[in-house]
């Protein structure tokens, strides 16, 4: 029984290898008892945060002030980053994998960070030298406006809601396990407070939430690798020949022969089943480093600092903080083998871990910080989740308002006063929205919904940013017909993959074989707007073609570049 | 927007430069560059995994750290690497020939 749910367990977090955030929140969840130094230190940070939503808010006079926040530093920003990307169910799924398996929890860490140097040397700066508000600015800067930001607007408010409804079921499940509340209560707190966030702060409220989130996240990890550490006299040879030592006297007390043993404790330096099928693998792989140069709210924050210089360098620090993070994982997995294993207090029988599957980082910090630092953990930990959905929602209502409203349907002639209104609406809408698909989807398997939003990210909007930006030929049709069809494929090839033909609709034999579709669907989304703008003979083509020049300089110089703090 | 500038605008200007033309090359070249050093890498440090778990599972000078540990690291601290190769340069060298190119051009 234990074995068969740890299996699919297993099975559960190689799905969603590409998933950023709850996906590898995974197995039975089990309520905790109610975690009140956890609950009073959340509510200290929430606290803090309204703070400086309120001061935010007195500040958030414009249509600019509220998608951008008026311009913060490349270092900031980058923390920000951070803070949006090291997701909760990272720190949590990433170090239980090790403390189970070992090894297997780094190589899922490593597909997270690759993306990073892709946006920086393909995107980023031309991103911030065209753009305003959103990618679309850029994707149809010298484009027809109606069809290519109506593209964007429909893939951006696709991958959003994926990826929302991962992290509100997410929440739900983490404020069970940490918190000991109810799921409807988890759902309706984050939904609330991403409101208020979004609703009243803007950009500028976001942006901090995200950092504080991040530095907590961070000195948070950092003390308990120290912690670790210390107890191995600050010697990794010692800490993974401990670990060893551990996993092989576990092995030995379940009823392996002596050499039997010795190979299993060996076998957490190594990868193990993580990695079965290399065409799986590598199109997870592809999913992970394109998506995220395709994922709207991460890219809108590149709108938040004043110019390309410093866009590189918020890419920078957030690649250094974000590999940071996933260091400090890999040595706390392989801490929390050495702590807690033959701890009663944190692993039953048959070493399974005392809460459920994920808990293996909130135990190793019970037992190295006490209660105080437990509820510190949990509070982080949940504090993630809001700074993930808030940048998420203020993403899509910049979709809708800047996008649709005012670009297409407005024609670039909105008041700003109704735009402004328009996206506020937009916020509500989905912080309802939000609620309500976090308790529909309360029972499924999210771990898809994350893995198809970063492959929907990487077939769609990637291809379309990418030739729209360095390829002269790329025309209106191409950009708007060819983007979907990326995004069909990806949606398409997940829906006959086994996630869904086998495991959803129960068919025997899935007939696209990969978990991913990352692997076909972006080419075929490449292929598609080379070959539709290719054969594009409309006079808008010509029109489409002749603007390059003008883009290209633009791009490359950010002569004439939107203040992004211009008021 | 217009399709193509008009004659001794500050954008005609610096089209005209020879000295934008190099840099956009460098710059796109350099890019590109590593971009593939990145793919090529990732796509190896995957296959390796899937097709040679046991070489990747060899303990590195007779300790108990493997191979699989020490190229992961590695994975990550080239991932931090490659992007500081790249902003060291971009905003050093390019930054200052573009600062130089758009001061001629005004």
């Amino acid at each position: 029984m234990m074995r068969s749910m740890w299996r699919c367990a297993a099975l559960l977090v190689l799905l969603g290898w590409a998933s950023g955030a709850t996906a590898a929140i995974t197995g039975a969840i089990q309520r905790q008892p109610t975690n009140w130094t956890a609950i009073l230190m959340f509510g200290g940070f929430v606290g803090i945060t309204l703070w400086i939503t309120g001061a935010a808010a007195r500040r958030t006079r414009t249509v600019s002030d509220f998608y951008t926040g008026g311009g913060i530093t490349g270092f900031q920003n980058g923390l920000a980053m951070a803070g949006d990307y090291c997701s909760a169910a990272s720190f949590l799924g990433i170090t239980s994998q090790i403390f189970n398996d070992g090894y297997d929890g780094l190589i899922y860490a490593i597909g997270f960070l690759v993306g990073w140097p892709i946006v920086l040397f393909l995107v980023a700066e031309k991103l911030r030298n065209l753009g305003r508000f959103t990618f679309a600015d850029v994707a149809s800067y010298r484009f027809l406006q109606g069809p290519v930001r109506s593209f964007a607007a429909v893939s951006t408010l696709l991958v959003v809601t994926f990826y929302l409804i991962a992290q509100m079921v997410g929440a739900g499940q983490l404020i069970q396990l940490l918190f000991g509340l109810p799921y409807l209560y988890a759902i309706t707190v984050v939904g609330g407070l991403m409101m208020v966030y979004v609703l009243f702060g803007g950009m500028r409220a976001t942006s901090w939430v995200q950092i504080i989130k991040a530095v907590m996240l961070l000195s948070g990890a950092t003390f308990l690798v120290l912690g670790v550490m210390a107890q191995v006299g600050f010697s990794f040879e010692t800490l993974f020949a401990r670990a060893v030592a551990v996993k092989t006297k576990l092995a030995l007390e379940s009823g392996l022969s002596p050499g039997d043993a010795a190979t299993k404790g060996r076998a957490i330096m190594g990868p193990g089943g993580f990695i079965k099928d290399p065409i799986s693998a590598l199109s997870f792989g592809f999913a992970l480093m394109l998506g995220t140069a395709g994922l709207p709210h991460i890219l809108m924050r590149f709108f938040t600092v004043p110019n390309a210089r410093e866009a590189r360098k918020s890419i920078m620090w957030a690649t250094v903080w974000i590999g940071y993070f996933y260091a400090l994982t890999f040595v706390l997995g392989f801490g929390a083998i050495v702590m807690i294993s033959f701890n009663p207090d944190y692993v039953g029988v048959g070493g399974a871990l005392r809460g459920g599957n994920n808990m293996a980082v909130m135990h190793l910090a019970h037992a190295i910080g006490g209660n105080l630092f437990l509820g510190f953990i949990s509070a982080v930990a949940f504090a993630t989740i809001l700074a993930v959905v808030a940048g998420l929602t203020l993403s899509a209502a910049s979709a809708i308002s800047h996008d649709v409203y005012a670009s297409v349907m407005r024609k670039g002639n909105a008041d700003p006063v109704k735009e402004l209104r328009v996206s506020r609406i937009t916020t509500i809408l989905l912080g309802i929205a939000a609620i309500i698909l976090g308790v529909v989807f309360e029972k499924q398997n999210v771990a898809f919904m994350v893995s198809l939003a970063f492959a929907l990210a990487a077939s769609g909007n990637f291809p379309v940013l990418v030739m729209s930006l360095l390829w002269k030929g790329c025309t209106t049709n191409g950009a708007a017909w060819g983007g979907a069809i990326g995004l069909l494929a990806a949606f398409g090839l997940t829906v006959l993959s086994p996630v869904i033909w086998v495991a959803v609709f129960g068919f025997d034999q899935a007939i696209f074989p990969y978990s991913s579709p990352a692997l076909f669907s972006v080419p075929a989304g490449f292929l598609a707007i080379w070959l539709i703008s290719l054969l594009d003979r409309s006079p808008r083509a010509a029109l489409d073609k002749a603007g390059y020049p003008d883009q290209r300089l633009r791009s490359e110089t950010g002569f004439g570049v939107h203040e992004a703090a211009a008021h | 927007m217009q399709t193509s500038p008009p004659a001794d605008t500050i954008e005609a200007r610096i089209l005209a430069d020879p000295r934008y033309a190099a840099l956009v090359r460098d710059r796109q070249r350099f890019s590109w560059l590593l971009t593939a050093i990145t793919v090529i890498v990732y796509s190896a440090f995957i296959s390796l995994i899937a097709f040679d778990k046991p070489l990747m599972a060899q303990p590195i000078g007779g300790g108990t750290i493997s191979l699989a540990v020490v190229l992961g690291a590695a994975m990550l601290v080239g991932t931090i690497a490659i992007c500081a190769v790249y902003v060291v340069r971009a905003n050093g060298e390019f930054d200052s020939r573009l600062a130089e190119i758009l001061d001629k051009a005004k």
